[in-house]
C-alpha cells in the first residue's frame, strides 16, 4: 500500500508537469482550449495525512478508504463523466509541515477540495490556510476547537466526532451503572481537557462526584507516578482522557497496578489501531467510545456494503474506525459534487448542508452553524476472548443516537443563531 | 490536594526510585561512553529501542524473558561494537561535535530501519508471568515488575563497579579516561580500549529499553523522550561520571514523582528547569571534572 | 563565500582598492550575488511554499550559522530563537491586532529578547556543555509557550495569522498570491544579507572570528571574550527571530513543533550539510535538506532513512558541507 500511496502521488505530479507543458505549449493557442482543457481535469481533492510518525498504520487506512470512495465515485461515471483523483501528502503529524503541505495542495495542485488530518492542530493548521483560500475542508479527526466560531468557516465541515460527543455519550452510559465516585487521568493539552469537560458536562445529569483530576503531560511513558494518588482516591470509575500512545501506556500501567479489580476504566475513544498495538491485556474490559466499527454491519446494510467493497479492494480486510473516516469525508464531498452538479465551492456548500446521508454507519447530516456531521456515536468494550478474526476486539454494548442535543449548542460555539 | 498521606508520599518515592532505575541505567552508559571517548552518544535513545525490538524478537522466535535479559545486551552491544568501529572510529581526533552529529543521523536510520522492519505501530510486550501482580511493600501495594527493575539495576551496576574497580581491564579504561596518551604510550591498544567501552554502553542501553519494554510497550520512538531526559541526568551528575549518573538519575526519578504528586502540570518541565540550575550554579555538574569540554 | 580563517586577514572591503581576481569580486558583492539567486530562485523549485521554506529555514541557518560557524559554538536551543520569533509575530498580529510589519518587528524583538536570556545564562559555558544548557533552556521556553494556552493556543498551535493584503508605499500587494508572499518575504531575507555581510566585514567580524581562533590571543589582544560572545548569540537571536517571523507569516499559524528540540537538530543538520562558517553554506544547506526531504517523502515513506544517511555520509566524508567542500575546488 505504500508503495500504491507514493506512486499515485509522483504520477500526479509528473502528470501535473506534463499539463503545465502542454499549458505552456498552448499558451499562444485561441482561448476557448485552455478552457477546455481546465474543464475536463479531475475532481481533485487533497489528502494530508501523517503517512510517517506514530499514526502511520491509521493514516495508511484512511488512505485506503478514502481511495475506495473515490473508485466508487469513478465507477459510478463520476460527475457526468469527469473522473475525482486523490492527491495524499504526508503531514508528518507536524502542523508547520501540514501547512506547507496545505499550501501546496491548494497553490501548485490546485485541488478542488481538501479532506483529511489525523490531529486536532493538524486540522487546524490545514483548515486555517484552506478557509483563507476559499476551500473546503472536510476534517476527519477530532478537536473540540474547530467547531468554535473562532476556527470555523463556511469552508470547514467537520466529519469526524469530537471530543465532546464520544466523552459524553462514554459518560452517559457509565455513569448510572457503574457508580457516582469518578476519578480523571488527563492529558495536559487541548485535546484531553476537551474529553475531560465532555465527561463532566455530561456528569452534571448524574450528579457525580469529582474526586479530582490528575493531569499527565502528553508523550508521557510513565504513569507509576500517577497511579498511586488515584488508586487512593477510590473512584468507582475511572476516566482516561488521552489518546494513541499515552492511552496505551496508561492502560497497560493501569492494568499491572491492579486498578482494574476495583474500578471501572472507561476512555473517550479507543482506537482500532491502539488496541491491536497494546494487545489485549491491557484494553480488557475497558470502555469506551467510537465512531465506527465493522461490527455496526449486523444493523445498518450501509456499514455492510461498506465493508465488503472495502474488503473487495483489500485482501478480505475489514475497515478501520479510522479508514471509514477517510471514506466518509471523501464520499460526502463527492455526492456534494454530484448534487451540486459542479465543483463550484459555493453550490458544493450548499449541497453538503442539505445532504442527509447513510453512507457507512447509519445516519448522518452536517448541523447548519458549525458543519459538524451529527451523528450516531458507539459505546464499545475491549475483547480478549472469543475474538472471531483479527479484526474482532471490540463489542457494541450501547449506541448514542445522532442527536443535536449532544452536542454543544451553536450559541455556546461563538455561533450567532 | 485529598488524599495525601505518608503512605502515599512513600508510595510515590518508591515509584520515582523505580522510574528513576531505568533512568539511571540509560545515563551510565551515555556517561561512560562520553567519560572515555568524548562522544555524545546521540543514537543512545536508538540502541535502548533496538534493545527492545530485540527482545521482542527473541520472544516471537519462541524465546522467553530471561533468555532476553542475557541476549539482548549482547547482540546490541555487538552492533554497538560495529558501529563504533566503522562509524565513529574516523571521527576521532575531529573536535566533539562530530561524533554527535554522526550519532544524531544514526538515531534516524536506525529509527527507520526499525520501522521497516516492524512497522509504525507498536507491539504489546507482556510483563513475565511470575513477575505480574502488585506486593505489599509495607506502605501499599507495589508492581512486583517495578522491583524487579530496581534490582536488575542494582545488579547491573555492581557487576560494572567490580569490573571498573577489581579487573586489570578496568583500571585500563580508568586510565584510558585520565589520559589516553600515557596508556597508549605504555603499550595499551587504547582503539581496543575504547571499542569495548562503546560496547559495553551500548549494551546497557539495550538491556535499559528491554526492562522498560514491559511498563510500557515496544514502540520505533521509544528512545526519543528518554533521551532528552538522560541527557538532563548525565548533565546534572557531571559528564563522564557513573556515579554522578546513577545519583542524578535517582534524583530525577523522585523530583519527577513528587512534581507529579504536588504539581503535575510542572513534570515535565521541572527537570529541565533542574537542569539549568544546577548547571548555571556548578557548570560540571555534581561530579564532573571542571574544564574537561574547553 | 570562503573559508572562514580567510576572512580573518581579509581587510575591510571598502579599504580595497582593486579587486584581485574574479574569486574576491565575487567575496566582495557576496550579498548582492546572493540576492540575485532568491530572484529567480521559486521558478526552479517543485512549489513556490517550499522555496519560501528554504528561504525561511536559509535564514534560520544563517543566524544559527553566525554562532556555530563564526563563533565555534555548538548550541541546541536555536529553537527557542526561531520560535519566539513565530509567536511575537503571530501574537502581535492575532492578540494585539496590529500590523504585519510590527509583527515582523516584534519577532525581531523576540529572538533578540530570548538570545540574550539563554545567552546571559549560558554563555559561560562551554563545548558540549554549551550544547546541552541551550537544549534544555530551549526545552523550558517550549513548555513555557505550550502552558500559555491564552496566548498561543498550547497544542493546538495559534492560529489566524490571516494577511490578506499588505501595503508597500502605498502599493497594495495580494498576500496570498503564492509568488507575491514569496517575494515579500524575500525581501527581508535580502535585508538580511546585506546586514549580516556588514556585520561580518566590520571590525567586530573580525573579533567574533578572532575569538573562535584562539580564545587565549583575543583575550591578551585586549577584546572582552565573552561579551562578544553573548553580543553574537544576541544578533543570532535577531536573525532567526527574524525567520521565525517570516515563518508564522507565510504559513498563517505557528505551530507548538517550532519551538521542539527536533527543531533545533534541523538547523545544525542545515548549517552542517551546507556548510558552516561560511556565507552561502546555510542557504544552500536548508535547499538541499529541504529539497532532499521533500523529494524522498513523495516517493518513500521511509524519508528519514535517506535523510539520515546522507546526513551521516556528509559528517563522514563531506565534514565542510556542500559549499565549503565546492569552494575548497574553485578557489583560485
Amino acid at each position: 500500500m505504500t508503495r500504491r500511496i507514493t506512486t499515485s502521488g509522483s504520477i500526479s505530479r509528473r502528470r501535473l508537469l506534463a499539463t503545465a507543458g502542454a499549458g505552456a505549449a498552448l499558451a499562444a493557442s485561441p482561448f476557448r482550449i485552455n478552457l477546455l482543457q481546465a474543464q475536463e481535469a479531475n475532481i481533485k481533492i487533497g489528502f494530508p495525512v501523517p503517512l510517517t510518525g506514530p499514526y502511520g498504520a491509521e493514516a495508511q487506512d484512511q488512505v485506503r478508504a478514502a481511495q475506495l470512495a473515490i473508485a466508487q465515485f469513478n465507477d459510478g461515471g463520476g460527475l457526468n463523466g469527469r473522473k475525482a483523483e486523490l492527491v495524499v501528502r504526508d503531514d508528518k503529524l507536524n502542523a508547520g509541515e501540514a501547512a506547507t503541505r496545505s499550501l501546496e495542495l491548494v497553490e501548485q495542485e490546485k485541488v478542488n477540495f481538501v479532506v483529511g488530518s489525523l490531529s486536532a492542530a493538524v486540522q487546524l493548521a490545514i483548515n486555517n490556510v484552506t478557509k483563507e483560500r476559499g476551500i473546503i475542508f472536510n476534517s476527519i479527526s477530532q478537536s473540540d476547537a474547530i467547531n468554535e466560531a473562532k476556527d470555523f468557516s463556511k469552508y470547514t465541515f467537520h466529519e469526524a466526532l469530537n471530543p465532546h460527543m464520544t466523552a459524553g455519550a462514554v459518560g452517559r452510559y457509565a455513569f448510572p451503572k457503574f457508580g457516582k465516585k469518578v476519578a480523571f487521568l488527563t492529558a495536559d493539552y487541548a485535546y484531553g481537557t476537551e474529553m475531560l469537560r465532555g465527561f463532566l458536562e455530561a456528569g452534571k445529569a448524574f450528579n457525580i462526584e469529582n474526586l479530582g483530576d490528575v493531569r499527565h503531560p502528553i508523550g508521557a511513558t510513565d504513569f507509576s507516578t500517577l497511579l498511586p494518588r488515584l488508586q487512593s482516591l477510590k473512584p468507582d470509575i475511572l476516566c482516561i482522557c488521552n489518546f494513541g500512545r499515552d492511552q496505551q501506556i496508561a492502560l497497560k500501567q493501569a492494568t499491572d497496578f491492579g486498578i482494574k479489580k476495583t474500578t471501572q476504566i472507561i476512555a473517550p475513544l479507543l482506537s482500532h489501531a491502539s488496541r491491536v498495538a497494546a494487545g489485549p491485556q491491557a484494553f480488557d474490559g475497558v470502555i469506551g467510545g467510537c465512531s465506527f466499527y465493522w461490527g455496526l454491519e449486523d444493523k445498518f446494510a450501509s456499514t455492510k456494503a461498506f465493508n465488503a467493497a472495502f474488503s473487495k479492494m483489500y485482501d478480505g480486510k475489514l475497515p478501520t474506525d479510522y479508514g471509514a473516516l477517510g471514506y466518509g469525508g471523501v464520499r460526502t464531498v463527492l455526492e456534494a459534487v454530484k448534487t451540486a452538479g459542479s465543483v463550484d465551492t459555493d453550490k458544493v456548500i450548499v449541497a453538503l448542508e442539505a445532504l442527509k446521508y447513510d453512507d457507512y454507519k447509519g445516519p448522518q447530516y452536517y448541523r447548519k452553524c458549525d458543519h459538524q456531521s451529527v451523528q450516531s456515536v458507539l459505546v464499545i468494550k475491549s475483547k480478549s476472548k472469543d475474538m472471531k478474526n483479527e479484526s474482532d476486539v471490540f463489542e457494541i454494548i450501547g449506541t448514542e443516537e445522532p442527536n443535536e442535543a449532544n452536542l454543544r449548542s451553536c450559541e455556546e460555539l461563538g455561533h450567532k443563531a | 490536594m485529598t488524599g495525601l498521606s505518608f503512605d502515599l508520599i512513600a508510595l510515590q518515592l518508591f515509584a520515582g526510585l523505580a522510574l528513576g532505575a531505568i533512568y539511571v541505567l540509560f545515563a551510565i552508559g551515555l556517561s561512560l561512553i562520553f567519560g572515555m571517548l568524548t562522544v555524545v552518544n546521540f543514537a543512545h535513545g536508538a540502541f535502548y529501542m533496538v534493545g527492545a525490538y530485540v527482545g521482542l524478537y527473541i520472544l516471537m522466535l519462541g524465546g522467553n524473558f530471561w533468555v532476553c535479559l542475557i541476549a539482548v545486551p549482547l547482540v546490541v552491544g555487538l552492533f554497538g561494537v560495529v558501529v563504533e568501529r566503522f562509524l565513529i572510529r574516523p571521527l576521532y581526533g575531529r573536535g566533539i561535535d562530530y561524533p554527535l552529529l554522526l550519532t544524531f543521523g544514526l538515531s534516524y536510520v536506525m529509527v527507520e530501519l526499525v520501522r521497516i522492519a516492524f512497522g509504525k505501530s507498536g507491539y504489546p510486550f507482556d510483563t513475565p508471568e511470575i513477575l505480574q501482580g502488585a506486593v505489599d511493600i509495607g506502605v501499599g501495594y507495589f508492581p512486583l515488575y517495578r522491583l524487579f527493575v530496581i534490582g536488575a539495576t542494582a545488579v547491573v551496576l555492581l557487576a560494572l563497579w567490580l569490573f571498573l574497580e577489581k579487573t586489570s581491564f578496568g583500571l585500563i579504561i580508568r586510565a584510558g579516561a585520565r589520559d589516553p596518551q600515557i596508556v597508549r604510550v605504555l603499550g595499551v591498544n587504547v582503539a581496543q580500549v575504547w571499542l569495548i567501552v562503546f560496547g559495553i554502553g551500548t549494551a546497557i542501553a539495550g538491556f535499559a529499553g528491554l526492562l522498560a519494554a514491559p511498563l510500557q510497550g515496544v514502540i520505533p520512538e521509544m528512545g526519543g523522550t528518554i533521551l532528552a531526559e538522560a541527557f538532563v541526568v548525565t548533565v546534572v551528575g557531571g559528564m563522564g561520571s557513573i556515579g554522578g549518573a546513577v545519583l542524578a538519575g535517582l534524583l530525577v526519578g523522585v523530583v519527577v514523582s513528587m512534581t507529579s504528586l504536588f504539581a503535575p502540570e510542572m513534570a515535565k518541565v521541572s527537570i529541565f528547569a533542574l537542569m539549568a540550575v544546577v548547571l548555571i550554579v556548578r557548570p560540571q555538574g555534581f561530579f564532573g571534572r571542571a574544564g574537561l569540554m574547553s | 563565500m570562503q573559508s572562514s580563517t580567510n576572512e580573518v586577514i581579509q581587510p575591510l572591503p571598502g579599504a580595497q582598492a582593486s579587486p584581485v581576481g574574479w574569486f574576491e569580486l565575487a567575496k566582495l558583492h557576496r550579498a548582492s550575488l546572493a540576492s540575485l539567486v532568491v530572484l529567480v530562485f521559486p521558478l526552479v523549485m517543485p512549489f513556490t511554499a517550499l522555496a519560501a521554506n528554504i528561504l525561511i529555514y536559509g535564514l534560520f541557518a544563517l543566524g544559527f550559522n553566525l554562532v556555530y560557524g563564526y563563533l565555534g559554538l555548538l548550541s541546541f536551543g536555536h529553537a527557542a530563537l526561531f520560535g519566539t520569533g513565530a509567536y511575537f509575530c503571530g501574537i502581535a498580529i492575532v492578540h494585539l491586532g496590529l500590523p504585519w510589519y510590527a509583527g515582523i518587528g516584534l519577532g525581531v524583538v523576540g529572538g533578540l529578547l530570548m538570545a540574550a536570556v539563554i545567552g546571559v545564562l549560558a554563555i559561560r559555558t562551554r563545548g558540549i556543555y554549551f550544547a546541552m544548557v541551550t537544549m534544555a533552556l530551549s526545552q523550558c521556553a517550549y513548555y513555557l509557550f505550550y502552558e500559555a494556552v491564552d496566548w498561543t493556543g498550547g497544542e493546538n498551535g495559534l492560529r489566524g495569522i490571516n494577511i490578506h493584503q499588505i501595503s508597500v508605499f502605498g502599493l497594495k500587494l495580494d498576500f496570498i498570491n503564492p509568488l507575491t508572499r514569496y517575494y515579500v518575504i524575500a525581501a527581508f531575507v535580502i535585508a538580511a544579507f546585506f546586514v549580516l555581510s556588514r556585520i561580518l566585514a566590520s571590525p567586530f567580524g573580525a573579533v567574533i572570528e578572532a575569538v573562535r581562533e584562539n580564545e587565549a590571543r583575543a583575550r591578551a589582544s585586549g577584546y572582552d571574550v565573552t561579551t562578544t560572545r553573548l553580543i553574537t548569540f544576541v544578533l543570532s537571536g535577531g536573525f532567526c527571530g527574524l525567520a521565525g517571523a517570516l515563518q508564522a507569516l507565510h504559513l498563517s499559524i505557528v505551530p507548538i513543533e517550532i519551538l521542539h528540540y527536533d527543531t533545533s537538530g534541523i538547523v545544525v543538520m542545515i548549517a552542517l550539510l551546507g556548510g558552516m562558517g561560511t556565507f552561502f553554506g546555510p542557504m544552500i544547506g536548508a535547499a538541499a535538506f529541504l529539497m532532499l526531504e521533500n523529494i524522498v517523502s513523495t516517493w518513500t515513506v521511509h524519508w528519514q532513512l535517506i535523510v539520515g544517511a546522507v546526513f551521516m555520509i556528509c559528517v563522514l566524508f563531506f565534514p565542510a558541507g556542500i559549499w565549503g567542500t565546492l569552494i575548497k575546488r574553485i578557489k583560485p
